[in-house]
């Protein structure tokens, strides 16, 4: 086990390494972040200064291996824009970010599994319908619409959620938390619900059509002549063999739960990661961008591995397969 | 106590409350689309940055919600009478920061110093100061390199800070990119401002609370906020959304297409007014031949009948209506009203006559018009992309053939600035901070050298209207000036260099109970703000 999550780590790095060389041969096509920097006054000479100061008229190679040499040392750079440490502009912002996603995919995955069991056992039933049409609309809106409808019907008909911001948060040490005020619960309602609303569609979809897979197996009949109660066999037998592919796609979204908050952070001004990244790609904040890139990468590499484990404890066959070297 | 008693009971109690906090506590709540990017009030030279400053920090001098200079940390201002190269300002006493340290001309000085820090970004205003000394506790003197009879218009946003807070806490300089450590200013404010800093958390809220001992309080300044709430709301939908819903009180910046609907709200209330910037076109007007053109050999723009043609060409009330939704001013000069120079006459917006434009472009050789490549940005003014395309149309009619490239500002502001520019047809719009017609001038008309001219990608060199340019810097006599200044006015409006679109329009919605005027450079400033029917 250890040598296959050592094995998963270097490949990590590489991915890292990748993300980060990307990210630089791009960074050249977003713009000239000095014009953003300075008032209209800044004479053409002291434009070039700022940007002979801040290297950015160094081959990208160049710009690449001294970020890389700072990151190694878990120095981020100063934004530009803000003209702050960016490691403390991230660590203010992540906790709001997490705390999104996580609530989110949570949601997603417990209504999404009830959802799709229930419409697989009473497929013709008018909630399991209703099911499939709400489905439907979170396959096909996009979020940012889904949240300003939200926020029309909730906040300016009805008022009774807050339309932007996390309300009050409580401090735990260097996480800041809206899980623990009233304000702050209120505050996650939406932005949760628009965020998760995709995965939750995804992922009752895929729990209904492979339980109505299962259901039909060989074993799942054997069970139900046996004289096994409905019960057992529903949640013990046909759930536990639908959830290998629940568990990869809910991972994975989990993922990009977390690099697609951008669009919701915006909607809901919610205070994280992604509304950062917003605004530095229009500033052409590049430390930020450069940091944010290879945090969600790192994200994505991480949550693969997890999920690889998870795998060996819910699918028994796939351990053998794990512990004999490639 | 019976149910409906005790029912009673509380709505009493929360009535008695109620009337009791209305009265003395009053919280605005203040949206607007971006935060303030740093509390330190040199680190930044940026709109929303100085508009939360101003009510934290205060300068020498500012300008009221009508664009005339005020008094602030400053009573009065002259230029000596035996060294005009010297301005004398006299400081108001009696002052205190927040922190309860008096404020004096050791404070003036090392704060106009860390403004002309090399991490400062407002150094670019100072750049013709030499020294800054006290004379007394109440004086301080200002050298620049010769007269410089603007100096003042340049100080209305570099504030004055504490100088034994700043040392006390390391913050003598504006953050620069070699310090791993986050400079002390850009969290904590110690001003004299009207209003005290009490938390702030960026990109969520910044909460400030009324400074009691505020000594402008008074009848022009009647202070009834007790506590400002400031969140910045990115999505223009959301902001418009936390206004209807009661969220927040006043709102900044509202989209364009809400403002009539926001009028017709019950409980709500617009003020729109001009700001201080004017949006228009350039070209190039000095080179021998152009790339992006059909034209072998030689410049259509070169030709004053051209740029005329094209002026005449534009019609500005329609993209008034139709593209603005009613919410700008059409001009004929790059100039807001605000400003020194800024003449009714010269603001007229020339009448559309497509006709007399194919006979003037005919005239100058082109009766069949031509081809050529306009830049545009699509993310910096209101609306700037439609714009464009309302001007490639207009222009089609007299037969100039216009390609279009809109793109982010990032990329578009490179091509104007860069030596040689790398457009030959372009929109920008362009406020003017001093509020005098030689900062257009000299940026946007004078030669492009190390000093002048770096807006001034029309590739124009006139040496003769440098020379009149460059007298005016140092012209102490007001009358004189000014003559000079319609002079030189009067010339480039006869070559029509740039193609004026009009003043760019902002508009402010709140509850109805309040009233804040447009503010000409879009720094409302809520020491002002009284309640209304209260």
């Amino acid at each position: 086990m250890s040598a296959f999550i050592l094995r998963r780590a270097l490949q990590a790095l590489a991915v890292l390494f990748a993300v980060g060389l990307i990210s630089f041969a791009m960074f050249r096509f977003a713009g000239d972040p000095v014009n953003q920097m300075v008032g209209a006054e800044t004479s053409p000479a002291e434009r070039l200064e700022i940007r002979r100061s801040l290297g950015l008229d160094d081959p990208m190679a160049v710009q690449f291996a001294r970020y890389l040499a700072g990151a190694a040392r878990f120095d981020f750079g100063i934004s530009y824009q803000f003209r702050q440490p960016v490691a403390q502009l991230l660590k203010e912002r992540m906790p709001a970010t997490l705390e999104l996603a996580l609530v989110a995919t949570i949601l997603a995955l417990v209504f999404g599994i009830l959802m799709g069991v229930y419409s697989a056992l009473r497929r013709d039933s008018a909630l399991a319908k209703l099911f499939q049409a709400i489905s439907l609309i979170g396959v096909s809106l996009p979020t940012f619409l889904i949240g300003i409808l939200l926020i029309y019907l909730f906040s300016v008909i009805l008022g009774w959620l807050p339309s932007f911001g996390r309300g009050d948060t409580a401090r735990l040490g260097w996480w800041t938390t809206g899980l623990l005020t009233v304000s702050g619960l209120k505050a996650l309602i939406m932005p949760s619900v628009t965020l998760g609303l995709f995965q939750m569609t995804l992922i009752m979809r895929l729990v209904r059509a492979e339980m109505l897979e299962v259901l039909r197996t060989d074993y799942i009949k054997f069970a139900r002549a046996r004289g096994l109660r409905t019960r057992a066999i529903h949640f013990g037998h046909a759930l536990k063999n639908t959830l290998v592919p629940v568990i990869t796609i809910a991972g994975l979204q989990l993922g990009s739960v977390i690099a697609f908050a951008i669009i919701t952070e915006t909607v809901f001004q919610w205070p994280g990661m992604g509304l950062l990244f917003v605004q530095a790609v229009q500033n052409v904040d590049i430390p930020i961008m450069a940091a944010y890139l290879m945090l969600v990468g790192l994200i994505f590499v991480t949550i693969n591995l997890a999920v690889d484990i998870l795998y060996t404890i819910v699918d028994p066959r796939l351990r053998s397969s794990i512990h004999q070297p490639a | 106590m019976s149910a409906k008693r005790l029912a009673l009971a509380a709505a009493l109690c929360a009535a008695t409350m109620f009337t009791a906090v209305s009265a003395e506590a009053r919280t605005l709540r203040w949206a607007r689309s971006g935060d303030a990017l740093t509390l330190d009030p040199h680190a930044q030279n940026e709109g929303p940055t100085h508009t939360l400053n101003h009510h934290i920090y205060e300068p020498l001098v500012m300008r009221d919600r009508k664009g005339a200079l005020v008094p602030a940390l400053a009573t009065s201002w002259k230029i000596l009478d035996n060294d005009k190269s010297v301005w004398e300002f006299k400081l108001r006493e009696g002052i205190k920061f927040h922190n309860g340290n008096p404020f004096n001309a050791d404070d003036a000085v090392f704060s106009l110093q860390r403004a002309m820090a090399p991490s400062s970004d407002m150094k670019g205003l100072l750049t013709s100061v030499e020294s800054v000394t006290k004379v007394n506790d109440t004086t301080i003197h200002v050298k620049t390199k010769g007269p410089n009879p603007l100096l003042v218009n340049n100080l209305t946003n570099t504030f004055i800070m504490d100088k034994e807070w700043a040392e006390a806490n390391n913050a003598t300089k504006p953050q620069d990119f070699k310090n791993k450590e986050e400079n002390f200013a850009v969290r904590n404010a110690n001003g004299t401002g009207a209003f005290v800093l009490v938390s702030r958390e960026p990109d969520v809220r910044t909460v400030l609370k009324r400074n009691d001992n505020y000594w402008g309080k008074g009848s022009e300044v009647p202070l009834e906020i007790s506590e400002l709430i400031y969140t910045p709301i990115k999505s223009d939908a959301t902001r418009v959304a936390a206004l209807l819903s009661g969220e927040v009180d006043f709102v900044q910046d509202v989209p364009v297409q809400d403002i009539e609907r926001l009028k017709g709200t019950q409980n709500l209330h617009v003020t729109a007014g001009p700001e201080n910037r004017t949006i228009f076109f350039g070209m190039d007007v000095g080179s021998k031949d152009l790339k992006t053109d059909n034209v072998e050999g030689k410049n259509p723009f070169a030709d004053k009948r051209v740029r005329q043609a094209m002026n005449m060409a534009i019609n500005r009330a329609a993209i008034q209506r139709v593209v603005m939704r009613g919410q700008s001013v059409p001009t004929g000069v790059i100039m807001p009203p605000f400003v020194n120079g800024w003449t009714p006459e010269l603001d007229k917006a020339p009448t559309p006559d497509v006709n007399r434009a194919k006979a003037m472009l005919a005239e100058a050789g082109y009766p069949q018009g031509f081809q050529i490549t306009l830049n545009c940005p699509n993310d910096r003014y209101i609306n700037d992309e439609g714009i464009c395309q309302a001007v490639v149309g207009m222009l089609g009619q007299i037969g100039i053939k216009t390609n279009l490239v809109s793109q982010s500002k990032t990329l578009h502001f490179p091509l104007v600035q860069k030596n040689p520019p790398e457009t030959e047809f372009f929109l920008i719009g362009w406020g003017v901070p001093t509020f005098d017609s030689e900062y257009i001038f000299s940026f946007l008309y004078h030669t492009r050298d190390a000093k002048f001219g770096s807006w001034n990608a029309l590739r124009l060199s006139d040496t003769e209207l440098d020379k009149k340019i460059e007298s005016l810097s140092s012209e102490t006599d007001a009358a004189k000036r000014n003559g000079m200044i319609a002079e030189i006015w009067k010339k480039l409006q006869d070559e029509t260099y740039y193609l004026p679109i009009h003043h760019q329009q902002l508009a402010y919605a709140m509850k109805a109970n309040l009233d804040v005027p447009v503010d000409p450079e879009n720094q409302p400033k809520l020491k002002y703000v009284s309640f209304k029917g209260m």
